[in-house]
Parts: structure tokens; sequence; C-alpha cells
């Protein structure tokens, strides 16, 4: 069946089967492969999306369920070759190994914002408590949100 | 290829799920979706909620407050009138998986899948939440307990969802609270959680307790004679040590891949103590 939805910044229209799940579509079909898919079971995060603003397990998600909804993937933040706040900091602030993880974490990182523009390191951590990092050890991802909420609270 | 099917509204369902009778009905999905992984030959199509509003509401209704089976457990955490007549539930949906399973899980979910460990339920049942069942030939309502069977089975007819949650709004001098022990903060299934409905008598005597226990047995339990010991009683630690060992005793917790049947047990005799922290 055909699904109609915005994806990153774009009107969209693409056939699939309505049961793919969200990450196949986005990742195979679309070649948006900046998600990744860890678990497929909803502990992760890496396949993280902001579904109507709001962040999202693309792994438990279907097709169908795209339908009107406004999608942005880890793609849809930068403009152009300039990177979102969130990811700039994770680049200066060396938040970054193997990079697996670091798309769902952006993404879990803009939806705290959203919500709480100058947030404590406990409660990034709690924003982040559903996105595992094998390599880091976390510290410098909860450094980056600070900085980025830092930077972002100025430019606002 | 499996169907799935988006509703906008309870008449449509109605229609769609005369068409359909086998299909299986998603609300969050979080669970849902990764049983379906493991069901590949298994082609029933798909009706989802997820677009009905008559089922996404959070609302004080004279003495009751009503909430909608699909609101999700954000939206629990982030309600003020949660916040201030029922806490409880709002701290239990604090503690649901992660940010993200909380954006797409919900209440109504977490109430069919009927697991003992869900974090919503011992609220619920302390709460003495009622649920309002819906069908194409009309509705019945229920209190939480008798809806939930057993672990995974709840008391849905064929063609029923379950359409409404109905709390009764404490009174003035009630508190709730939630606690809950995993093996981690995040993403965690609880090992043993408990919820607190305590209406006190001049702020100092209990004039009544309500307390309700998760992950040990087969389905919330709650033990009424033990509540009715603390009657009249000021909360100290000897009170609750003695609450705590008696409904340890009521207990029927299992060993599994979390934690052992004695561990449990352990829990529930000293969890009671938190209420004086």
């Amino acid at each position: 069946v055909l699904v109609r939805f915005k994806l990153n910044g774009r009107e969209i229209e693409i056939d699939a089967r309505p049961d793919r799940r969200a990450v196949d579509l986005l990742r195979e079909d679309l070649g948006l492969t900046g998600g990744k898919e860890g678990c497929g079971a909803g502990e992760c995060g890496a396949c993280s999306i902001l579904v109507d603003g709001v962040s999202k397990l693309s792994c438990l998600m279907l097709a169908a369920q795209l339908e009107g909804r406004t999608i942005t993937t880890i793609e849809g933040l930068s403009a152009g070759e300039e990177l979102h706040p969130i990811q700039q900091a994770f680049v200066s602030r060396g938040a970054i190994q193997c990079g697996f993880c670091s798309p769902g974490m952006v993404i879990a990182a803009v939806d705290l914002l959203q919500r709480n523009p100058n947030p404590e390191r406990g409660e990034i951590r709690r924003a982040l408590s559903g996105n595992l990092c094998r390599c880091t050890g976390y510290q410098k991802i909860v450094d980056a949100v600070e900085a980025a909420a830092r930077e972002m609270r100025a430019e606002a | 290829m499996r169907r799935v099917m988006l509703p906008a509204s309870l008449e449509e369902l109605w229609a769609l799920r005369k068409e359909h009778p086998d299909a299986l009905v998603m609300a969050g999905g979080t669970d849902l979706l990764v049983r379906m992984r493991e069901m590949k030959k298994d082609l029933r199509p798909v009706i989802v909620l997820e677009r009905i509003e008559e089922l996404q509401q959070i609302e004080l209704n004279g003495s009751e407050i009503i909430i909608g089976a699909m609101t999700s457990h954000q939206q629990l955490m982030d309600s003020s009138l949660i916040a201030r007549h029922i806490p409880a539930l709002g701290q239990a949906a604090a503690m649901v998986g992660s940010p993200a399973i909380r954006h797409m899980g919900t209440m109504g979910g977490n109430i069919c899948t009927a697991s003992p460990a869900g974090d919503t339920l011992p609220p619920l049942y302390a709460l003495q939440a009622q649920v309002e069942l819906a069908g194409p030939e009309g509705g019945r309502t229920m209190g939480v307990e008798e809806f939930i069977r057993g672990p995974g089975s709840v008391d849905l007819k064929q063609g029923e969802i379950l359409k409404k949650v109905k709390i009764p709004l404490p009174g003035a001098g009630v508190s709730s609270s939630y606690y809950k022990v995993g093996q981690r903060k995040a993403l965690a299934i609880s090992v043993c959680s408990m919820a607190v409905f305590m209406q006190m008598n001049g702020g100092k005597y209990v004039e009544e307790a309500r307390i309700a226990w998760g992950s040990v047995g087969p389905t919330v339990m709650r033990f009424p004679e033990a509540d009715a010991r603390l009657q009249g009683s000021q909360l100290s630690a000897s009170v609750l040590r003695e609450y705590g060992e008696a409904a340890s005793r009521l207990v029927a917790p299992l060993s599994d891949i979390r934690a052992s049947a004695g561990y449990r047990r352990m829990l529930v005799a000293n969890l009671p103590l938190r209420l004086l922290a």
C-alpha cells in the first residue's frame, strides 16, 4: 500500500508492505542508514527516530503507522554540512567511539532538550537511559548533551 | 503479508473487527511487536488503536478520574491531575522501560498484557480502579482485579476492547506512592513492586491502607486483612515491619532469571519501611 508521510522536511510517498517495520522501510527502502537496528526489541535505542517531534523506536513501529506523520531521522537534523548543535557537541567532546549508538543518543537528546532546555546531569542520564553504548562509558555523552544544552540556550 | 488497519473512531473499529474477527489489536506495540517477530507464520491482520481519539483523555469527572486506554506512560507522567491526586500512578509510569518506550506504550496495553510485573498495575489495584470495556453491543465495567484473571489473561470477550480506566478521586488526607526494585534503573522488569494508598486521620493515624504487590504472584496481590491491621496505628518501623512480615508470608513469588522467590519475600518484608523515608 502507499504510505505518505513527511520525512526530514520532504513529503514522500512510498509503496510498502504495511507490516514492514519502520526501521526496515527507512534503512532498506529509503537508504537512511543512520539509525541502526541493535536489539530489534526496544531495549537499546539505536533505531530511535522522532515521530511528530517525539522520540520513538522504529523497530517497534509498522510502516502503516508512519502515514500522515512527520518523521525526523538523524539524517534530517543537520542543515547541509552544518551539524545540529547536539551533533557538533558529540564531535567536540569526543562522545563517539564506534558510532553505532550515536544516532539514537542524539535523537534522545533532541527529545530531552525540547522538553527541558536546562537539564541537570541526572536528568540527562535518565533521558539517555534507553540508549545503550558499549564503548564510551557514557560520561562524554552526558558532557556533550550538557554542552549542547548550554549552547542552544545561548543561541535562543 | 499482514494487513494493518488504523481506524480513526470506535465505530470504524467495530466494523473492522466484525470483518476481521481474528485480527490482533495493538495499542503502543512495545510488547506485541516483539512477540510478533517470533510468530513468523502468523499472518493475522493487526488493528492499531493509536488514531482513535475517544481512547485518549485524562480528565476529572465528578468524583472520578477518567483515563483513556491509549494514554501513554509519558502522558501519565506529565499530567498535573495525576500528580496531584494519584501520584502513585505517575510514579509507576515513570518507571516503565525507557523514555522512547514511555512515548509509545500505553496504560491500556500495560493492563491487557496483564504481566504480574506491569508497573501501572499495582497503583491501579491500590487505587481501586474500575475498567470500562466497550464492544459493538455496548459496554461493561468491573474492578481491575476482576478484569485481570492471571498472567497474560484478561476478561475481554470477542470484539471487546478496554476503553478507559476510572479511578475514584481520593479524599483529603490521602497519599499514594509506588516503589519498585529492579535489576537496574532503566529498562528493568520489576523484581518486586509495591503501591500504597494511605488515608491518614489527623495526619497521624492510619484511617485506611491499601497496599498492592507486583511481581510476587501470578497477578498483582492484595491482602485486605493485613491492610486492615494497619488501621488506627501510627506508621512506625515496628508497625511496618510487622505488616511486611505478614505480607511476605502471603505472597506467592516464583524464582526466575531475575530473582529467587526467597529474595522476593525479603523485599516484601522490607519494602514497607520505605514509607518512613
